[in-house]
């Protein structure tokens, strides 16, 4: 660990998704739809159009039955730190408006809405897909306006739209804090609505700098590792898993590399520090 | 047939003819009009593109005409900065064809954003950082100059001509014209450039992802240089497209052939300088992000190794020595097919710099990703060429854009 | 683009960015209205000069 403060006032808010865990039920995807009020369209079929803050893939080793095997991938915004861990994330750094930003004392990647212009350029230049567009007007089915979310806005057609991180949860969880005369807010105050819907609870959530919360242990094990790692992207999310075939399909190797040449994925954020 | 309004000394075909020919562009442009306000008014779902596809056919088209347009800055600086006086034979018409090719650049930009009415979000809120930043301010301030360079030329028609003030302002423009050409290629230097690191400085995009030099990644200079190498050899394949419509001889051939020859320079070395960088990013950059060069070439059903050969070799570097070769500028055939090549070169440069970027997948589970573009992509994208065909058939017909055609067209 | 907006800092980047930008538009600037200054100046003085001769 090199500048990887302990403890520090700046949280570096991450997850770790335990693919061991993960039966691909989709309650995460549920419970962010709900809490964000990420709109739908009646014909999703086309999922490049579809609006989803986190989407599940299914992947599978390849192999015939009866060997067959399949992980389901929970994917949410990684919520980069940026080449140098300095907060220029793929997006942020192009966004020709400033409508996205990376809130320092928390790491989390923003968007503003009424900012975004919708030209796509963060679209263009993060490499997990991880940024949608409002291709439409979000239409909500009768009644279903009474059950949105007042703590997040709805978003107009045109901008683009991503995780969170559910942030408000986080704004929510520090004025409360506040109100209450603490400083620091509990791990369990501050959760985003995937974490919570997860029934295998295979998503943990806390600070990754903060030696007391789940996450810190959990992303410094040896199973832990990172979408497009060698991209050096410095993603937030870890992923955990015992299968080898499951790691090969994170990153991209040339022949006769294996990602057990690859450092662990926390040593390797530090090495790009 | 002649007017008053018509240039002195030249020949001109008869109103009713003129009439037809535009009402036929005309339709061509409506279409596309229609399609423009679709777009505008129902938003971006009208398009093929995806959550893959950002970036799809107008971010190709407004590369390509602004790789195409720099004819304008480059004509102007080998005529008001460097002393080619040939070239004053010939720099109207680059201006005219720039003025073109960036109004169609904007007009594609300002449908391509979701929020159009933000738009100017870009410019207040400017995060100096982004490439598409300095993209946006220089392309709109070199309008601006193309647009001033661009008036002297229609104050000289006859009509307008004989208004004292205009006269004197279409003379005093043309006195500070090199002031205004030399801010032109300053501009021109970095919105092309930033063109280029639009995609190059993607980091989490190997394939178009660029070390480079300082803030600007490699394709910053490539995108100038080769804009600068091509944009002539547009200029001049409009030219003799508009003398084969008119049929008549508007800019003699050492005028085509002095061009060809620094462009053909010009594009030998921004080859040597591609093929470097091509070779460096494979080896090198993307290999070290885990790709192998076949990776970005194979199991898709469009982008082959084909389109790199096609694009460094067949239209890259069989260009350049036609056009730096003495026999090859002077045979007619061969120097417009190679200024033809070099135009759909970087046309492909330009195409696999935005659609390519986009259809390789990164996550090993991922396959490549298709798109096809809507009618209305089309037709907005053809919109600008009708558009650009009216505006060149009025410059021809009511302005003296060429100071040659008396000349070579004695008989009118 | 101007230092009372919000995103304005004053940092190098902001200030060889805008510099340049506005460097270029005070020369465009300058260039049009001298053009226009002289034209109408040339406009009045040869006007003047052809009522002269009435």
């Amino acid at each position: 660990m090199t500048k990887q403060a302990q403890h520090t006032k700046t949280k570096r808010y991450g997850m770790v998704i335990d693919l061991d865990r993960c039966t691909g039920c989709g309650a995460c995807m549920v419970g962010c739809y709900a809490e964000n009020n990420v709109p739908f369209r009646k014909d999703e079929t086309d999922k490049m159009l579809s609006l989803n803050w986190l989407r599940v893939f299914k992947v599978d080793n390849g192999k015939p039955f009866p060997d067959t095997e399949v992980c389901y991938i929970p994917k949410p915004c990684m919520q980069c730190d940026g080449r140098h861990m300095e907060g220029h994330s793929p997006c942020v750094s192009v966004c020709p408006a400033v409508a996205t930003d990376y809130d320092e004392p928390t790491g989390v990647v923003s968007q503003i809405y009424t900012r975004c212009f919708g030209c796509r350029y963060c679209m263009a230049a993060c490499p997990y897909h991880a940024r949608k567009f409002n291709w439409w007007d979000p239409v909500w089915p009768a009644d279903m306006e009474k059950y949105l979310n007042p703590d997040v806005s709805v978003r107009m057609r045109g901008v683009v739209e991503k995780c969170s991180f559910c942030y408000h949860r986080y704004q929510k969880a520090r004025d409360k804090a506040y109100v209450e005369g603490r400083d620091e807010i509990a791990e369990n105050e501050y959760q985003p609505a995937c974490a919570e819907a997860c029934p295998t609870r295979a998503i943990t959530f806390g600070d990754l700098h903060n030696p007391e919360h789940e996450v810190y242990e959990l992303s410094r094990s040896k199973k832990a590792f990172r979408l497009l790692e060698k991209l050096n992207t410095n993603p937030k999310v870890y992923y955990l898993t015992s299968k080898s075939w499951v790691r090969r399909k994170a990153d991209n190797y040339l022949e006769g590399e294996s990602p057990a040449d690859r450092k662990p994925a926390h040593k390797a954020e530090t090495a790009s520090h | 047939m002649t007017t008053p309004a018509i240039p002195e000394g030249v020949k001109r075909c008869s109103t009713r003819k003129f009439a037809i020919w535009l009402a036929v562009v005309g339709a061509v442009l409506l279409w596309g009009v229609y399609a423009m306000f679709l777009v505008w008014y129902k938003g971006l779902n009208q398009t093929g593109m995806n959550d893959a596809y950002g970036f799809a056919l107008w971010i190709w088209a407004d590369l390509a005409v602004i790789a195409l347009g720099g004819g304008a800055f480059f004509s102007g600086f080998l005529t008001y900065i460097i002393g080619k006086k040939e070239l004053k034979n010939i720099i109207n018409y680059a201006v005219i064809i720039g003025f073109i090719c960036y109004s169609s650049a904007l007009l594609i930009l300002a449908l391509d954003i979701g929020q159009p009415l933000r738009g100017w979000f870009i410019f207040w809120h400017a995060n100096v950082h982004s490439m598409l930043t300095e993209v946006a301010f220089c392309l709109s301030v070199y309008f601006g100059v193309l647009t001033i360079e661009f008036i002297p030329v229609v104050l000289e028609n006859p009509k307008l001509d004989r208004v004292p003030f205009l006269h004197h302002l279409s003379h005093n423009l043309h006195e500070v014209m090199a002031v205004f050409a030399a801010t032109g290629v300053f501009l021109s230097f970095f919105h092309q450039g930033s063109l280029g690191g639009v995609a190059g400085v993607l980091y989490g995009r190997p394939f178009s992802f660029r070390e480079g030099l300082l803030i600007w990644p490699w394709t910053f200079f490539l995108f100038t240089w080769s804009a600068a190498a091509v944009g002539p050899c547009f200029t001049v394949m409009v030219t003799w497209l508009t003398e084969k419509v008119t049929g008549k001889k508007l800019v003699k051939q050492e005028v085509f052939q002095l061009l060809g020859k620094i462009s053909g320079w010009m594009l030998l070395t921004y080859m040597i300088a591609k093929i470097a960088d091509t070779w460096y990013w494979a080896v090198v950059t993307a290999p070290s992000k885990g790709f192998a060069l076949m990776d970005f070439y194979t199991n898709n059903p469009v982008y082959g190794i084909w389109i790199l050969i096609a694009e460094l070799v067949v239209c890259g570097l069989v260009p350049a020595f036609i056009l730096i070769s003495r026999k090859g500028r002077e045979n007619n055939t061969l120097l417009l097919t190679a200024m033809i090549l070099a135009v759909i070169g970087i046309c492909i440069n330009r195409w696999v710099m935005v659609l390519q970027v986009m259809a390789a997948p990164l996550l090993p589970f991922q396959e490549w990703y298709m798109y096809m573009p809507t009618w209305q992509e089309v037709a907005t994208t053809i919109l600008p060429v009708a558009y650009g065909i009216i505006l060149i058939s009025l410059a021809h017909r009511y302005l003296p854009v060429f100071p040659q055609e008396k000349e070579l067209n004695p008989g009118n | 683009m101007f230092p009372f907006i919000f995103e304005w800092a004053w940092d190098i980047a902001h200030l060889v960015f805008m510099g340049a930008l506005w460097y270029a538009l005070s020369i465009i600037g300058a260039g049009l209205t001298y053009c226009i200054i002289k034209s109408l100046y040339d406009t009045a003085t040869q006007e003047g000069g052809d009522s002269a001769h009435h």
